[in-house]
């Protein structure tokens, strides 16, 4: 048998800390509260009202994501322009951005001192304190991971796919839906759990823009706050355990079609 | 057929010159030259795939420069298939047939000649990445003559290929040429493909077309350094014409004609400069002495460098030959070859 030199063990040493670093206090948090506990969380209407509305908010934001970023992620892969480097920075901004000023900065725009926020007043279209708010901070913060999986999703797809697709007749519309799209699918998808999975963890900007309606990772803080640390973990375990499920779910799909094709 | 004047084309720090190009209908043409000439980006920018900057390209008397690709009735070929690979090879060979009106008996008869040239019968429900290179291309081939193109551009098509499948589609490209009225473009380094399939050919060096014409023109008679050094002609020397003579430092070369210029350039090919031990009596008009500087093992022949007062002419040889002149390197030997093998420009 050949001996495993220091430099391998050192990488297992390694590995194993950042496991037991990373699953021992998820583990703990899960374990801790009892079965009566969490079947009377689950019996909380306010609980699964937040749990929802995470869950709801993180996809309207993922579908935001899709529906604008997708068309941009198409661009930043297919074509080389001045400025390109600067507007990629401007996507990755929001993952650098501290939350609370995430949620500041949305405000300083929707808010009543600003002319944006005069006109959403006027159209009816309220940000700070409601569901829209909590979407618009969901999908800023969500939006760079969505754009770079697409990208890089695009970017391993050949042009010369789409080259002769038009040499054959199709127009630029039709290679994309024909092509492009079929080919690029499984990083959309991928970029809509990574953009839900960031949109769903999301506390310190919602926060500020919009307490209440009350997402799940607010209601965890509130009952911490109030009640301690028992009466938060039960409401932590449903929100894990939803998630987890929901994509594992997607993650399934996902690599279903890709042993398919 | 597709006449392209004084295009201009800039990708980064890459920029196509001044490119003129006649092609006829029906021809099979071919753009040769090294990596990076710019040939590929001249298939495309025929294909409508990269704009000109400026320049104009006609296809059958019609300006396409402005047009998009697919209005031209350009159907392109790559050297890696650019099959979809998640279509089926009948899903791939009639994609075309989505955005052109063709009358569906005539499109299943078309579908059917083409499976039947290129042998695809038992293939049409797999997936391009359960098929060899070889019926990849052809199902790439297949799906560009589906749509009955009045181009066809093809990048070098063979050059993927195993030796084997190489000669299998080289022989299809000319039967599918021979059998139809597409304007056949192919892109290739190869001068066996060339010499095998052009009418004829133009020869790209560094984003510049440096000469146009029939194959045996470009291989026999090329109008540059560049071109002779390409096609192989290894005898190019810088010289003073003087009357029907060429005089290369204190060599004098005769040439049986008399050129126009005073200065200027013979190519000689190597396999026109015959050796042997004594000096022969026959018609060559120029036979030296020389010492061999080196032999080169190019695996079929052997390439032999002689010198002679400060110039280096190679001839190649088969390996019988180099045993049985008793070549090696030092060796005194007799080099000739006819005025008529000599090129000048």
């Amino acid at each position: 048998m050949i001996k495993r030199e220091l430099f391998f063990w050192i990488t297992i040493s390694c590995g194993i800390v950042i496991l037991a670093f990373i699953l021992l206090p998820l583990i703990e948090m899960l374990t801790a509260p009892s079965f009566s506990m969490l079947k009377e969380t689950l019996n909380d209407k306010d609980v699964m009202r937040s749990i929802w509305l995470s869950i709801h908010t993180a996809g309207l934001a993922a579908l935001i994501s899709f529906v604008f970023g997708t068309p941009l992620a198409y661009l930043l892969a297919r074509t080389n322009f001045t400025g390109k480097k600067l507007v990629e920075s401007i996507i990755d901004l929001p993952i650098v951005i501290p939350h609370p000023v995430v949620g500041i900065a949305i405000l300083s725009v929707a808010g009543k001192n600003h002319w944006i926020g005069q006109l959403f007043a006027e159209l009816g279209v309220r940000i700070m304190g409601s569901v829209t708010g909590i979407v618009t901070v969901l999908t800023f913060v969500g939006l760079p991971f969505y754009i770079n999986a697409v990208k890089n999703g695009f970017e391993s797809i050949s042009p010369r796919l789409e080259n002769v697709s038009r040499s054959l007749g199709a127009s630029m519309f039709s290679t994309f839906f024909r092509i492009t799209f079929p080919l690029a699918w499984r990083s959309m998808l991928i970029g809509i759990i990574m953009c839900s999975a960031r949109a769903i963890s999301e506390f310190g900007a919602v926060v500020i823009v919009a307490y209440h309606p009350m997402i799940a990772p607010v209601m965890i803080y509130e009952r911490f706050e109030a009640y301690g640390l028992k009466y938060s973990q039960p409401v932590a375990v449903w929100l894990v355990s939803i998630c987890l499920v929901l994509f594992l779910v997607l993650r399934i799909l996902t690599l279903r079609n890709q042993k398919e094709t | 057929m597709i006449r392209v004047e004084d295009v201009n084309i800039h990708l980064g720090e890459f920029t196509l010159r001044d490119i003129n190009l006649a092609i006829d209908e029906n021809e099979f043409f071919v753009l040769m030259g090294p990596t990076g000439a710019g040939k590929t980006v001249l298939l495309e920018a025929i294909a409508g795939l990269i704009p000109c900057k400026g320049g104009t390209i006609y296809i059958r008397d019609k300006n396409v420069t402005k047009m998009p690709p697919e209005k031209r009735g350009v159907s392109i070929v790559y050297q890696d298939y650019a099959l979809f690979p998640h279509l089926t090879v009948r899903e791939n060979i009639e994609y075309g047939l989505h955005f052109r009106k063709i009358d569906r008996g005539e499109a299943r008869k078309r579908f059917n000649r083409m499976v039947e040239i290129l042998d695809l019968g038992h293939l049409l429900t797999r997936l391009p990445i359960n098929l060899s290179g070889g019926e990849n291309q052809r199902v790439a081939l297949a799906r560009a003559l589906m749509v009955n193109p009045r181009v066809l551009l093809l990048d070098e098509p063979l050059s993927a290929l195993d030796p084997g499948f190489r000669e299998e589609i080289r022989n299809r490209l000319k039967s599918l040429h021979k059998n139809s009225d597409v304007t056949f473009l192919m892109v290739t380094h190869d001068f066996a493909d060339a010499l095998s399939l052009a009418d004829r050919a133009a020869v790209m060096n560094n984003g510049i077309i440096e000469q146009t014409g029939s194959m045996s023109d470009i291989f026999q008679r090329p109008n540059s350094t560049f071109v002779a050094d390409f096609v192989g002609m290894k005898n190019v020397f810088a010289v003073e014409f003087h009357e029907t003579k060429a005089r290369i430092n204190n060599l004098e070369i005769e040439l049986g004609r008399k050129p126009e210029n005073s200065h200027g350039y013979i190519a000689i090919r190597p396999e026109d400069i015959v050796l042997s031990r004594e000096s022969l009596s026959s018609s060559m008009r120029n036979s030296f002495g020389g010492a061999v500087k080196r032999v080169i093992d190019q695996g079929l022949y052997y390439e032999i460098e002689i010198e002679l007062k400060g110039s280096n002419f190679k001839s190649l040889i088969t390996k019988r030959s180099l045993f049985e002149l008793g070549i090696s390197e030092g060796t005194e030997i007799i080099f000739s070859f006819k005025s008529t093998a000599i090129h000048y420009f």
